[in-house]
Formats: structure tokens, C-alpha cells, sequence
């Protein structure tokens, strides 16, 4: 059982970590041209806005959740000392939980029956899809069966996240967790392995500069006042559109 | 004044055959790969038609271009920071491939493998995405030359304002007239799809103003398929990429023409350099709408005007542009001839291709032959018919015919000059003068008192008509084509890392342009 321990909560982890680092840098760098988001709404429309907004907008919802748990989890356990906030904090994140998996159960749905769907789905958007779908069960049974999540996340969980990012991991608390919380954990890191090798690499160039750039955008090949000008320097500037 | 230069392309419209020459040069060369088979980078319409896809001119359904809110203000239709970014899981406004049509091929092993039967093997329909047989719903040009048919003409966007009466007068089988509509990239000074790009993948070039989506920075946010009005942004359901013409740009730095121009055969096309401000575009794209068009024009600048020369080589714009743009045609008939008109300025994104209307379905009316007193007016050119219709293509009535035609001069306007009748019928006299004048140098049965009235009443003098006349009908290659070298040897980038490109796979895609996984 140490073997097992130790493989999914020091080994994985750090696999997991490297692989993402080093797969995205390199794909990012290297086969840019396959750096999409990969939509499919050109060829089905309708259906997809049933799973794709309720999805994307609970697994961003939960994404952060879990990320200010893991950051802040003093704010949280203060934030739950009352019992309402924390029933409030639950029962909303529970309601994310939901909508994610039916978001992404319409999701799969749709890329199993639809045939345009079919024609543009790879074995890799199958195998994260079910693994996302498991994942979300999964988190949903914990927040069913365990509660209340929010609060021992912050204090189990987030002490764990620190020391795999301090390169000083202590699973000694996380061992004795229930199974189906173990797995929660194992599959997050597993995720986070296969993002340089399928679509959600998207999830890592949110088009967030859209929001201060300006509306239009021109592009010179080299600077047009400065080359006419026989005074400026000759020196080395790199091409601006790649 | 920011002076820039612009290459442009004029259509004459009078001289388009419909023969779709152009989008086959256009596709052979561009748009022969998987994903990009539906997609017509260039395209012609048969006008009043639905268009391609259909009813892109309908921004009600398509949400395309900027609207105007304010007296200073415009703002995307249906993209933008807000709208596409909380839209971005989503886009309601998005066309789907069944808008433009599903591109399929045929299955002609079964011709040739079918065993020995009783009936005749069929090459069935088999869809180019799922592979499986389809039901051919559309295609490419399904409503070629179908004007009249209730399906597309009558579902024409650009029928409003018009009365009942008058679209009733188009679409009756003995009158019905229609036109052909070429239609690419408008690479626009005031670009929606640019504006809407999430990622900032899509650009417009400084040197020449090609608007261009980069391969590698777009991310399939497909905002631009929404916002660009003319719906010429296309998604390439195989790559996850958004692509467009490109003013086949590899062609033109290498001094050739655009494919779809060089292989017009009416040769139709005339490419240019015009020179323009761009300190005034925000101005421009937010005017009133019944000065949009004068606006529009205005922004273009005399490449004579010795300001603008002194401002454009301040501004880097080099000798050469400012020469070809000196002897642009494009500038001749927009700005010189004044007979050169954008598609659609309402969409307020600047498009930079212009139109000369057509005059062939104008000029000719349909008079009610009844009249016996007209009929003996009539030139004895014209054709008589049995019925009640007479379609007359006499000249004795000038102007009568422009105010009287059979095809209403506000449907052109609703193309071409957003909605203003006024000043389609000035390019429509112009049209007619240059053809009077002609007729009464060559034929000589048309006095030239009478000549010089209509040449005078359009405004344009003889030598303008000549010069018209000219360009129109006998201009060899390098006079419809005046295009500047593109200059890369300024480059600098390029100057000084010569030696890092030097046997390397140079430019272009170094990587497959594959779906990602």
C-alpha cells in the first residue's frame, strides 16, 4: 500500500508536472499550427450549446474553487466558520459540479451520434472527454458522500499541494483518505499529464489580452519611418507576425 | 495625415460573364484541401439571389459589421470584447456548414468495380466530411442564373425599400434581369474581422493593406466568421483554423497577378494602388449614414496632391507606390471617373474592392407596347414582340430609361451606395454618356449637340468618356494591372539574417498544416 501511496502521490505528481511543462513548452514552441481549440460549432450548433456553455462555465467555476481552496485555504476556513457560508459554498459548487457533467455528458453524446462529429474526433478527445466525465462523478460523490469538502480541503489537501510544489512532499495525511478521494487525486494529475498530448492545451492561451489590445491591428514588415531615415542604426529586429 | 497605401481591386461589372472562371483559379490553387472544400475564397453571385452563404447579406440573422451607437461611436454587431469573449463557448451568431453547403464527391469506383447486373451502376453522393452518402441539398452556385425563382431571388436581403410594384416588375418571367456579382476578401481599412479576433491572429498588412489570419496565433474562437459582414472569413472544420483570401499575396510580392484577376476572361478585374488616410478612418466608419459614401470616397487621397506626396514619403511609403499609385486604375474609376462604387458601405468596415454597377439589365425598359403613339416613336432597333411587352433598348430617351428601368436603380443602391438612389443614377449617367459619345464617334447617328448634352448633364467631357471608353474595353494587361514592388529587400530583418534562411526550408509552414490532436 506504501508502493501504491507513494507512486500516486510523489511519483505521478512529479511525472505528471514534468511532462506538462516540458509537452507544452514544446508543443507551444514547436507545432504551434496544432495549437486550437479544436471547435467543432461549424458543424453542429445546436446541440453543442448545450454541453459546451454548461460545461465550460462549471469547470471554470470549479477550477477556481479548487485553486483558491489550495491558496488560500486559511480564507476559506475562515469563510466556513458559519455555517451558512459554507452551506452556501457548497451547495453553489455542487450546482458547478452538476452543470459540468451535464454539460460534458451532452458533450460526449453529441460527438458519439452526431456523424459531422464523429468525422473530426480523435481517440485523445475521447479519452479526456471520459476521463473529465469520471472525474467530475467522482468529485461529485466526494462532495455528496464527504462533506464538507471546502473545509478539509483546505486543510488536508492544500498542506499536500504545498509540499509537492516545495519539492518536499508529506503524503502522510493524504494515505489514510477514503479510496474514492485518492482516486480524485490521482486522475487530477493524470489530467494534467495528457494536456500537451490532446485539445486542452487550449484551456492554456485563454484569449484574456483580447480585453486591453486595440480593435485593430496592423502589421508592418519593417519599421517605415526609421529605414528611410540614413541616420537611424542598422541593428537586428525580429519579424512581428510569427 | 497618415498616408497609406492600399492595393484595391475594381470590378466592372458590365463586363462580368458569370463564368466563374475566377473561382476555379481561385480553389485550384487555395482552397483544394480537406476542410477548405466548401469554402469559395472568391465567389460569384447571381444577383437578386440569396448569395453564398446564403443570405450573407442579412446581418439580422448573420450579425455581422460594425452598427453605429453614438454620434462618435460604432461597435461590432455581434462580436467584440464583451459579446465574443462571454459568447466564446458559444456563438449563437455563428453560420454552420449547412449555411454555406455540405461539400461531397462522388463514388465513381462503382462505375468501374460494379459487378455484371441488370441496372446501371450509379456514382452515388458520398458527403466529404462523414464520408457517408448524402441527399445533395445545395452546393456551389445553386442559384446560378435561378433570378426570379421564389426560393432565392425573392429572398434577396437588398429587396428592402423596395415596393411590392417594383419587385413584382423584377421577377416577371418576360422582364426578369439579373446580374453576376464577384465577390472577395474587401480586405477593409476598418477590418471586423481583425476587430474580433480574440487572439489577435487576424491583421492587415502596413505595406499594402492585405488583411491576413495567421495560422499559427488563431485558436478557433471563430469570432471572425461572425464578424465579417461579407462573410468571407471562412472556418476550416479540419484544421480548427480560420482562413481567407489572402489577394493571393505570394503572387502579387513576386509581381503577378491575384489568380482570380489573371484568369478573369472578361477581364473585368483592375488592380491598383490607392493612396489613403488613416488618421481618418475612425471618422469615416462612424459617419451618418446618408454621407457614408461621400465619406468613404473622400478617404482616399490624390496621389497627385503635392501634400499627399510630401506626407506619404514622410509617412515610408515608398516612390514606387506613390508612382503606381499615380497610375492606379482603381483610383481612375473611383476617384477621377467617379464611377466605381464599394459593395455594401453600410457594413461601415471600409471595404477597399470596388464595384462598377452594371448598366446592361438598367438600360434596357420594358414599355407597354399598347401605346401606339410610343411605338411609332421608337428607334426602329428595337424588338417588337406579339404580346404587350416591348423591350426597348432605344436611345431616344436618355435619362427616361435610367429613371424608368426595369431594374429599380435602388436595388443597386442597396448594394452599392447604401441605400442612396441619387448617386447610383450619376454613375449610371456617366455609364450612358461614355456610350452615347462612343456611338456617335463610331456610328455617327447620334448628333453632337445631343452628345455633348448628355456628356455635360453627366458631368464628364469627351475626353473623360474616351479615356472610359478606353480602360474599359481596350486596355491591354499592364494597364489593368499597376502594381509597386513589394519591397521585401527593405526588410531589414531580412537583409541582415540572409544567411539564417539560406537553405533552411524558408518561408511558410515548417510544420504539416495538420489537425492538432
Amino acid at each position: 500500500m506504501d508502493l501504491l501511496n507513494n507512486f500516486l502521490f510523489i511519483a505521478l505528481p512529479y511525472v505528471a508536472l514534468t511532462v506538462f511543462l516540458v509537452g507544452t513548452i514544446y508543443r507551444y514552441r514547436g507545432t504551434k499550427f496544432k495549437f486550437s481549440s479544436l471547435s467543432s460549432e461549424f458543424l453542429e450548433r445546436r446541440k453543442l450549446f448545450w454541453g459546451s456553455v454548461p460545461f465550460h462555465w462549471g469547470i471554470i467555476i470549479l477550477f477556481f474553487g479548487h485553486l483558491i481552496g489550495f491558496l488560500f485555504p486559511k480564507d476559506v476556513l475562515a469563510w466556513n466558520s458559519e455555517p451558512v457560508r459554507l452551506l452556501i459554498l457548497e451547495t453553489s459548487a455542487f450546482i458547478f459540479g452538476i452543470s459540468a457533467f451535464i454539460g460534458l455528458f451532452n458533450l460526449l453524446l453529441r460527438r458519439r451520434t452526431n456523424s459531422r462529429i464523429r468525422a473530426v474526433t480523435s481517440w485523445m478527445d475521447l479519452i479526456i472527454e471520459v476521463i473529465i466525465l469520471v472525474q467530475i462523478f467522482i468529485g461529485l460523490w466526494i462532495a455528496f458522500g464527504y462533506p464538507w469538502g471546502s473545509s478539509w480541503f483546505a486543510a488536508v489537501l492544500s498542506p499536500y499541494l504545498t509540499s509537492i510544489f516545495t519539492l518536499n512532499p508529506q503524503i502522510d495525511a493524504i494515505s489514510v483518505l477514503p479510496l474514492v478521494i485518492k482516486l480524485h487525486i490521482s486522475l487530477a494529475f493524470l489530467i494534467v499529464l495528457l494536456i500537451p498530448f490532446s485539445r486542452l492545451v487550449h484551456l492554456l492561451v485563454p484569449p484574456l489580452s483580447y480585453l486591453w489590445r486595440p480593435y485593430q491591428k496592423v502589421i508592418w514588415y519593417w519599421n517605415r519611418k526609421r529605414i528611410r531615415n540614413p541616420k537611424s542604426v542598422w541593428n537586428i529586429t525580429e519579424p512581428k507576425n510569427n | 495625415m497618415d498616408v497609406r497605401s492600399q492595393i484595391s481591386m475594381l470590378f466592372h461589372l458590365d463586363k462580368c460573364i458569370g463564368c466563374h472562371t475566377c473561382s476555379i483559379a481561385c480553389k485550384n490553387i487555395w482552397t483544394d484541401r480537406k476542410g477548405a472544400e466548401y469554402m469559395w475564397w472568391n465567389n460569384v453571385e447571381t444577383k437578386p439571389g440569396t448569395g453564398y452563404p446564403t443570405k450573407w447579406e442579412d446581418q439580422n440573422i448573420y450579425k455581422g459589421g460594425w452598427e453605429k451607437n453614438g454620434a462618435k461611436k460604432i461597435s461590432l454587431k455581434g462580436s467584440g470584447k464583451i459579446k465574443g469573449l462571454t459568447n466564446i463557448f458559444h456563438n449563437p451568431n455563428l453560420p454552420v456548414i449547412d449555411d454555406y453547403y455540405e461539400p461531397w464527391t462522388y463514388k465513381y469506383l462503382n462505375l468501374i468495380e460494379s459487378p455484371k447486373q441488370d441496372d446501371q451502376p450509379t456514382a452515388r453522393p458520398v458527403s466529404l466530411i462523414t464520408g457517408e452518402p448524402i441527399d445533395i441539398k445545395s452546393g456551389p452556385n445553386w442559384d446560378d442564373d435561378l433570378s426570379g425563382t421564389p426560393d432565392y431571388a425573392r429572398k434577396d436581403p437588398n429587396l428592402k425599400n423596395l415596393s411590392p410594384a417594383e419587385q413584382e416588375a423584377m421577377f416577371q418571367l418576360e422582364k426578369m434581369a439579373f446580374f453576376y456579382l464577384p465577390r472577395i476578401c474587401n480586405h477593409c481599412l476598418n477590418p471586423a474581422c481583425v476587430a474580433s479576433c480574440p487572439s489577435g491572429a487576424i491583421y492587415k498588412r502596413g505595406e499594402d493593406g492585405v488583411v491576413l489570419i495567421n495560422q499559427k496565433v488563431c485558436r478557433a474562437w471563430r469570432m471572425c466568421v461572425t464578424a465579417c459582414p461579407y462573410k468571407k472569413s471562412y472556418f476550416n472544420w479540419s484544421t480548427g483554423k480560420s482562413e481567407k483570401c489572402i489577394l493571393c499575396y505570394p503572387r502579387i510580392e513576386a509581381g503577378l497577378a491575384p489568380a482570380c484577376m489573371h484568369s478573369c476572361v472578361g477581364r473585368i478585374r483592375y488592380l491598383g494602388v490607392l493612396l489613403y488616410d488613416a488618421d481618418r478612418i475612425k471618422d469615416v466608419a462612424a459617419a451618418d449614414e446618408n454621407s457614408l459614401i461621400d465619406s468613404q470616397l473622400n478617404i482616399i487621397l490624390d496621389p497627385f496632391d503635392e501634400e499627399v506626396i510630401k506626407a506619404a514619403k514622410a509617412n515610408g511609403v515608398a516612390d514606387s507606390t506613390i508612382h503606381a499609385a499615380q497610375y492606379s486604375p482603381v483610383y481612375k474609376f473611383v476617384k477621377t471617373w467617379g464611377i466605381g462604387l464599394p459593395l455594401h458601405p453600410e457594413f461601415r468596415t471600409l471595404p477597399m474592392l470596388f464595384y462598377v454597377p452594371p448598366m446592361l439589365p438598367v438600360m434596357a425598359s420594358i414599355s407597354d407596347a399598347k401605346n401606339k403613339e410610343q411605338k411609332e416613336k421608337l428607334d426602329p432597333i428595337s424588338k417588337i414582340w406579339d404580346d404587350d411587352w416591348l423591350y426597348d433598348t432605344s436611345t431616344e430617351e436618355l435619362w427616361g430609361t435610367i429613371e424608368q428601368a426595369r431594374f429599380p436603380l435602388q436595388y443597386m443602391a442597396n448594394l452599392f451606395s447604401a441605400g442612396d438612389a441619387e448617386k447610383i443614377k450619376q454613375v449610371m449617367k456617366k455609364l450612358m454618356a461614355v456610350r452615347i459619345h462612343r456611338r456617335s464617334e463610331t456610328v455617327g447617328d447620334i448628333d453632337s449637340d445631343k452628345t455633348q448634352t448628355t456628356l455635360s448633364e453627366a458631368g464628364i467631357t469627351s475626353e473623360m468618356a474616351n479615356d472610359i471608353f478606353h480602360l474599359t474595353a481596350l486596355a491591354k494587361f499592364d494597364e489593368r494591372f499597376v502594381i509597386p514592388p513589394a519591397h521585401r529587400e527593405l526588410a531589414m530583418d531580412m537583409l541582415e539574417n540572409t544567411g539564417d534562411v539560406k537553405g533552411s526550408s524558408g518561408f511558410g509552414f515548417k510544420e504539416k498544416p495538420q489537425r492538432g490532436i
